[in-house]
């Protein structure tokens, strides 16, 4: 039973690259503790979407609504300060500085450095392996170690909603597993989580509800259960999924 | 398992019989060519004067003998095999790093025939007879060729050996030889101290009267560098400022806090006890660390390669010199750049102030620029800046390409101090330094300081994680131009007339040439470059330690940096980050920059 007011709301957003139309009047709504897919093929705006939210690329019409504000036009700063952060796609942590810098830069905007320690002790508790691994430098992690860093740098800023791009993108099957009930129990948590996945399958199979993007346009929405049984989607991301 | 994988033979020891001849050949022509290259480029000939173990040992000789040794060593290394042993080193090695030697004399020969027949001085201007009489050692050609080719055959079979002894006892060689050459480089420098201390006679019985080691001297040295080094305990120097790291953090604190007192009154005390040219030696190192450390924060810490840094410096002296200088249109009698007086502050915070604003005019335009594009453009700046002075345009304020002469010098209360007195100038630059290596310091450790790494590791990201890129883009372009304004500044009181001619290109290059080979980021690696690249090799117009290297220091700088990247990309002196205990330091940096203190402070210490 999601609360009547969105969290995230995008009101018939247009973005334009240039001559390039790449989100057409797209609308979406994520509303307090829901986690929400965006489903897409490769360049169908997916990852522009996300950029729009954190106001890194600006609407040439529409509006992104955050807790009730208009933000369009807000530095990116501003929308970290609201509680909004992203786990960019394919992790890109900052590769020569330390795990543990990676982790404070995550917190960058927080004024409650006080409660820093206790967060960073959550963090070890969920990912035990990085704690061991603070002073290395983070691009000589492992793949599945950086995609660990990369979510604890997000969890740092201790957001409301956590934007995820493609998280499972280049993980073996049992890490993006392992990845997806991380991002489960961050939620169960009460963090918005709206996470972009090509991987269809795995992302219906935890979140609540579900847009389908194609070449910048809503073409499908609904629940879960609903994009899973749809036959359409079946056909044009199941397959693939499944094959994967 | 492995035996299968990898060949018997290169488990046991092999033959003599089985040398990798194609590596050797190669080695052997590579030595030759890079024998050939520096004879060519004028450096025996012209280095040959300086003695290095006199009477038979010159600079000249030393630079080529250095060759055969080290392609030798080269050819007798043999990589070990993925997943196999070590090689077992033997006789083999020996061969290789002896036919090497051979090889790269016997090249080096056909030059010495090919000079010495034909004239060719006309085409390499630097291949003249009087570098046959060197090479030839005044006997015939045929047995100078000989001498080459064996004299090299044996370095190169010392090379070889190298790879076979323990590293203990290449660790003795080495230590030896390396230690005497550097003590007999160090002649000036040496003799200057020893004379300060009034025991010349010390320096006497090192050196000889036309310069250069006695033989006796040079033969003590290098057994007493030999004994040290075999003592050693071979751990680099990376390796034990890696293992301090790991000290419990008091007594890291407490050995830094001692490093740091030790330099601080070496700094004090040093140059009272040199004499006029190694202060002037000191005096210009202290300048390129002001600037280094500048451009350290703009290229080492933000990541943006900035290659028209000298224009902040020539706008801090023309600041300096358009206020003070009797020639000025604008000169006002009462601004002299006395640091004890109202006056001198005002000349301060004027020049402080025109950087800053140079900073913010260069880096607002170049802001949306990245990499190779800002890098560009920063060139073109620091062009347009120095054209700017030199325009006739404008020369009714600045004078075109006669500059503004009659700057005064700076003065402390009563104390003038001449441009002439390089002690006093280097106290100056030391105490500017000193201030620029805290704030550096504080910067580096502070939030802004981890916003600019972030910013030079992904600047998307950064962006994202909600840091204002533009606004830190622009703080660090302004510090380093605060700090190169400043270095200006003192530079237009201690020479006392500018020239736009003072602020080419190359003191850009030469800049980010300290910082890059010093290790970027660092700031002791920001002095070790200054130290090795001004003080020893010389800086674009002055005159280093090695005086005698003065017309090769674009070559050597060239080379250094190509080998630098290859070989230790990190610079020579690498900044090592402790992982630190939380966020304490830096909320009390924060404070210290915001200018806040107090806050919540308190309790995160609690
Ligand atoms: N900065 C840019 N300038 C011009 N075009 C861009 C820019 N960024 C993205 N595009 C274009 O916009 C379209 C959508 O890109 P986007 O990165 O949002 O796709 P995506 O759905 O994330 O794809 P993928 O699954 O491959 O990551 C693509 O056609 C891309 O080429
Ligand atoms: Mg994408």
């Amino acid at each position: 039973m999601p609360d009547p007011s969105p969290i995230l709301e995008f009101r018939s957003v247009n973005i334009h690259y240039g001559p390039v139309h790449v989100l057409k009047d797209v609308d979406i709504e994520i509303f307090p503790g829901e986690m929400v897919c965006l489903l897409g093929g490769n360049a169908s705006g997916k990852t522009t979407t996300l950029k729009t939210i954190l106001g890194m690329v600006e609407p040439s019409s529409g509006d992104v609504v955050i807790d009730g504000t208009v933000m369009t036009g807000s530095t990116t700063a501003e929308i970290v300060s609201m509680g909004v952060t992203m786990v960019p796609e394919n992790r890109r942590l900052f590769k020569r500085m330390t795990v543990y810098e990676n982790l404070e830069i995550g917190a960058y905007l927080r004024q409650d450095r006080e409660n820093l320690e206790a967060d960073l002790e959550s963090i070890y508790e969920m990912f035990p392996r990085v704690k061991e691994r603070l002073s290395q430098k983070a691009g000589t992690l492992s793949g599945g170690e950086q995609q660990m860093v990369a979510v604890g740098r997000a969890l740092m800023a201790k957001p409301k909603v956590l934007l995820m791009d493609e998280p499972s993108m280049g993980l073996a099957p049992v890490l993006v597993q392992q990845n997806f009930d991380i991002i489960k129990q961050i939620n169960d948590v009460g963090v918005t989580v709206f996470v972009v996945e090509q991987n269809a399958n795995m992302a219906l199979s935890i979140a609540d509800r579900g847009y389908v993007l194609q070449t910048g346009r809503i073409v499908l929405e609904g629940t879960a259960e609903a994009l899973l049984a749809n036959e359409d989607l079946r056909k044009a991301y199941l397959g693939d999924a499944d094959s994967a | 398992m492995a035996e299968s994988i990898v060949p018997e033979s290169i488990q046991k020891s092999r033959p003599a019989s089985d040398v990798d001849w194609s590596r050797v050949a190669r080695q052997g022509a590579l030595g030759g060519l890079t024998m050939v290259f520096i004879a060519a480029a004028g450096m025996v000939t012209v280095l040959d004067k300086r003695m290095i173990v006199d009477p038979w040992l010159s600079l000249g000789l030393i630079i080529l003998l250095w060759v055969p040794v080290f392609f030798g060593f080269m050819a007798a290394r043999e990589p070990t095999p993925d997943g196999g042993e070590a090689p077992v080193k033997g006789e083999r090695d020996l061969l290789a790093g002896m036919v090497t030697g051979a090889l790269a004399g016997l090249y080096f020969s056909f030059l010495i025939v090919l000079i010495d027949r034909f004239d060719i001085s006309d085409w390499l201007s630097n291949l003249l007879p009087k570098l046959v009489d060197i090479l030839t050692f005044g006997r015939g050609i045929g047995t100078a060729a000989a001498i080459w080719i064996i004299g090299s055959a044996l370095l190169g079979l010392i090379g070889g050996a190298l790879q076979v002894v323990s590293p203990r006892v290449r660790r003795m060689v080495t230590w030896a030889v390396v230690g005497t050459i550097v003590v007999a480089m160090l002649e000036l420098i040496v003799t200057n101290l020893f004379q300060g201390l009034h025991i010349e006679w010390v320096a006497d019985l090192l050196y000889a009267p036309r310069g250069g080691l006695t033989t006796q001297a040079a033969f003590v040295l290098a057994v007493v560098f030999g004994i040290s080094g075999f003592r050693s305990s071979g751990k680099s120097l990376d390796q034990r400022r890696q293992e301090r790291m790991a000290l419990p953090k008091e007594v890291l604190a407490r050995r830094n806090l001692i490093a740091w007192i030790v330099t601080v009154i070496a700094v004090i005390f040093v140059p009272m006890f040199v004499g006029g040219l190694t202060n002037e030696l000191l005096a210009n190192v202290g300048l390129f660390v002001l600037m280094g450390l500048g451009l350290n924060i703009v290229v080492g810490y933000a990541g943006l390669l900035d290659l028209g840094y000298v224009a902040f410096f020539a706008v801090g002296a023309y600041t300096t010199a358009v206020l003070t200088s009797t020639e000025s249109p604008y000169w006002m009698p009462e601004l002299t750049l006395n640091f004890l007086r109202p006056e001198g502050w005002i000349v301060v915070g004027a020049v402080i102030l025109v950087g800053s604003i140079a900073g913010i005019l260069v880096g607002t335009p170049v802001i949306r620029l990245r990499g190779d594009y800002l890098a560009i453009v920063t060139l073109g700046f620091g062009e347009i800046v120095r054209i700017l002075f030199l325009s006739d345009w404008l020369s009714p304020y600045f004078g075109g390409a006669q500059g503004i002469t009659n700057i005064p010098s700076a003065e402390i209360g009563p104390v003038v101090i001449p441009g002439t007195n390089s002690q006093a100038i280097f106290y100056l630059l030391a105490v500017f330094s000193g201030i620029a290596i805290y704030v550096s310091w504080r910067l580096q450790h502070s939030r802004l300081g981890r916003a600019w790494s972030a910013l030079r590791e992904d600047e998307d990201v950064a962006e994202a994680m909600g840091i204002n890129t533009t606004a830190i883009k622009l703080t660090a372009f302004v510090t380093g131009a605060i700090f190169a304004s400043l270095a200006g500044m003192i530079f237009a009181a201690k020479v006392g007339a500018i020239f736009p001619i003072s602020f080419r290109l190359l003191i850009s290059i030469v800049i980010l040439v300290v910082v890059i080979v010093g290790g970027m980021g660092s700031i002791t690696g920001v002095i070790v470059g200054a130290v090795v690249l001004i003080g020893v090799l010389g800086g674009p117009t002055q005159p280093g330690l090695l005086q005698e290297f003065g017309q090769f220091k674009l070559l050597i700088y060239g080379a250094l940096l190509v080998v630098m990247m290859l070989k230790r990309p990190e610079g020579l002196w690498p900044s090592l980050r402790r992982q630190r205990e939380l966020h304490h330091d830096e909320l009390r940096q924060d404070a210290w920059l915001t200018g806040d203190p107090g806050q919540d402070t308190a309790e995160v210490d609690a």
